[in-house]
């Protein structure tokens, strides 16, 4: 796979580590995670792990295909939501897993989730009625993302638009997102997000087994999507991606249509998210509007960075440490977190163009590589990391 | 509806406006001459509202006889901090990124938390408020029932005439001929002499004195936190985008449309939706016209 140079040493390890990375992370995420940490550091891990999907979809559209998205958000947030509605309408048709259900049921409105009834909102919304089946549910958060992130991109990509402009339009989606989830209160809960609900299909999340489940659950697709990401580059289509990443000028030439790969793999990006942010909601009881916005879609960026916009394997570490970091320093001292991420930010983009990922590169090869600055992406091809 | 609600309303978009125009010039020119993308404009903005506040005290302790004036110092002093700051900024990490556009954006965005930090810590992290002078206390009264406060009427002055500078210094000066040279051709602007690095250099801080500008006038129209530079990045950039990067002329236009929209959309609809429909229409017409409402059109 790689066509990195061998030194006679020191280069075993790492070319172990390389060949088998992805095994390493599934014996990470499966045995080593689950078996060493306790309960409630496991559900922790599994919150960090469902923003881990939307980090490989980065790797995807942005290491691989140039495109930088800062609103992946948009897609998380809608299978947050997505699923949220779900269980928040199981919450307020069964009498029992809801103590506000009483209230509603007294009010008259027995089946209307109870930020309804505060809203004085008499009757769900149609768009919410679907919601009431799991079968409509889970398909919804795989096809409704993967419909809109394809026409938003195509539109757009047909259209010529630079990779800047398609990076502040995303931005201002995730904006927009954010801003109509807080002002339609009524419908969405406004900035207090939907919570309140712990059952799914009549299981109760809060046990400790459901919440083990739901961490495998979490791990297993993760790693499928790392999977599904390695099958696509290493697909013809995940050529022509790159060609078009390095020269999209050149592969049009070529008779091919740069949009329509473009779109694709910004569809598959944003279904990573949208599964990302179903199972967090699963997970973490909340759909908030605090995860959608600008703030948290950038941050989905540097978990990325941070792991190495060419790996995808690496995008799982780097959300890992970036949100351990996280956690670390709230609940630590709080004050020192921006500067932690804005210097993050910082130094990935000024020292480490390639994350950690490239890191374990030099150590592979035995010797520093040549960082090309101007582009980082394009050249360095043969070195990637997966 | 009257006439004099409709100048109201008019009115009052037209001060969205110059807040907006102030904030999109300084983009403008550093991301439509420089293709720099400045995620920390906001926060040079709120550090101009600051050095303004920071002004106005050392004036209310050491001359309180001439807090008259406190105001036009600010202004001019919040200029030259965030040009200073910019100067550095663009020494210190933005050259190194010319030709990495979107790895500039996350560089200067980590930037922009960590001032905003800054300012939580060192300044207040509450939103601060700013004396307005005396002599721009009080109304206009422009018929009977009508009356424009003359706090914003100073600021659409001083977005006039900052524009008006702008724009000689842009089109009228020695720098501004080597600026355009530059943004045209950088390599036979080096070789005919233009030092390059250096014009990068000063473009840039010039974009970020503007923010400066932007935010001492911002502190006549709401307090400053924070986060009142996240605030408004968004709708800066979509400003700029919306005029189409190259051109200045159509940056005001831009934000004078938006302005306007924003005053129009919230007579019918809350604060949040107006802004929410504003940026999504832009985006629908940028997808119409991708390069911006005023792009040239160039061949690509």
């Amino acid at each position: 796979m790689s066509s990195a140079k061998f030194t006679a040493k020191s280069t075993g390890l790492w070319e172990f580590v390389n060949r088998y990375a992805m095994v390493i992370l599934a014996v990470l995420l499966l045995a080593v995670i689950p078996l060493s940490l306790g309960i409630f550091r496991l559900g922790l891990a599994a919150k960090y792990l469902s923003f881990g999907f939307c980090a490989v979809g980065i790797v995807l559209i942005w290491g691989y295909g140039g495109i930088l998205s800062l609103g992946q958000g948009v897609f998380f947030g809608l299978g947050s939501y997505m699923m949220a509605m779900f269980l928040k309408l199981e919450a307020a048709s069964n009498a029992d897993s809801s103590s506000s259900t009483a209230l509603s049921a007294f009010f008259g409105q027995a089946g209307l989730p109870d930020f309804m009834s505060w809203n004085s909102v008499e009757k769900l919304p149609w768009w919410w009625e679907p919601f009431h089946h799991i079968w409509f549910t889970i398909p919804a958060i795989v096809i409704l993302p993967a419909a809109l992130a394809f026409v938003l991109a195509y539109a757009n990509f047909r259209k010529r638009v630079g990779p800047v402009y398609f990076s502040i339009i995303t931005l201002a989606l995730s904006g927009i997102m954010a801003i109509m989830i807080i002002g339609q209160q009524g419908y969405t809960g406004g900035i207090n997000g939907i919570t309140d609900f712990k059952t799914f299909l009549g299981i109760d999340l809060d046990l400790d087994n459901a919440k083990v489940v739901m961490y495998y659950v979490t791990a297993g697709l993760l790693l499928l999507s790392v999977f599904i990401g390695r099958f696509i580059l290493k697909s013809r289509l995940g050529k022509v991606l790159v060609a078009i990443r390095d020269r999209e000028d050149r592969v049009r030439f070529s008779g091919y249509d740069p949009a329509m790969f473009k779109a694709f793999i910004f569809a598959v990006a944003a279904v990573f998210s949208s599964i990302g942010g179903a199972m967090f909601t699963m997970q973490v009881g909340l759909a908030s509007p605090s995860l959608v916005g600008i703030v948290p879609s950038i941050e989905m960026v540097i978990y990325a960075a941070v792991g190495g916009r060419l790996s995808l394997v690496g995008a799982v570490y780097g959300t890992l440490v970036v949100s351990y970091a996280k956690t670390f320093f709230s609940e630590n001292f709080v004050q020192y977190w921006l500067y932690f991420i804005g210097a993050l930010f910082v130094i990935v983009v000024m020292f480490l163009p390639g994350g950690l990922a490239s890191l374990m590169d030099k150590f592979r090869s035995g010797k520093k590589q040549v960082e090309n600055l101007k582009s980082p992406v394009g050249k360095k091809l043969e070195s990637e990391t997966q | 509806m009257n006439f004099d609600m409709l100048a109201m309303q008019a009115f009052t978009g037209l001060s969205v406006f110059t807040i907006l125009m102030l904030m999109a010039l300084g983009l403008a020119i550093v991301f439509g001459l420089m293709g720099v993308i400045n995620m920390a404009h906001g926060e040079l903005m709120a550090m101009g509202a600051y050095t303004t506040y920071g002004v106005a005290l050392l004036f209310e302790t050491y001359f309180p006889n001439a807090m008259g004036v406190y105001f036009l110092i600010g202004i001019v002093l919040a200029f030259f901090v965030t040009f200073a700051f910019g100067y550095l900024l663009e020494r210190g990490l933005i050259r190194f990124l010319y030709q990495r556009p979107l790895d500039t954006m996350l560089a200067t965005w980590g930037l922009s938390l960590i001032l905003q930090q800054i300012y939580r810590q060192f300044i207040n992290a509450k939103e601060v408020e700013v004396p307005t002078v005396a002599w721009l206390q009080g109304t206009w009264q422009a018929t009977e029932t009508l009356s424009f406060p003359l706090s914003r009427i100073f600021i659409i002055g001083l977005a006039i005439v900052t524009s008006v500078l702008v724009y000689l210094l842009l089109f009228r000066t020695r720098w501004g001929l080597r600026i355009r040279a530059v943004t045209q051709n950088r390599a036979i602007s080096g070789a005919v002499g233009i030092n390059t690095e250096r014009v990068d250099a000063f473009t840039f801080a010039l974009g970020c004195g503007l923010a400066g500008i932007a935010g001492s006038s911002f502190t006549m129209l709401a307090s400053t936190g924070p986060v009142t530079g996240q605030a408004y990045i968004v709708d800066t950039f979509i400003v700029v985008v919306f005029g189409g990067v190259e051109s200045l002329l159509g940056t005001i236009a831009s934000a004078f449309l938006i302005g306007q929209m924003q005053s129009w959309f919230e007579f019918f609809m809350s604060g949040s939706m107006a802004r929410a429909s504003i940026l999504l229409l832009v985006i629908v017409v940028l997808y119409f016209r991708p390069n911006g409402l005023f792009a040239t059109k160039v061949r690509r």
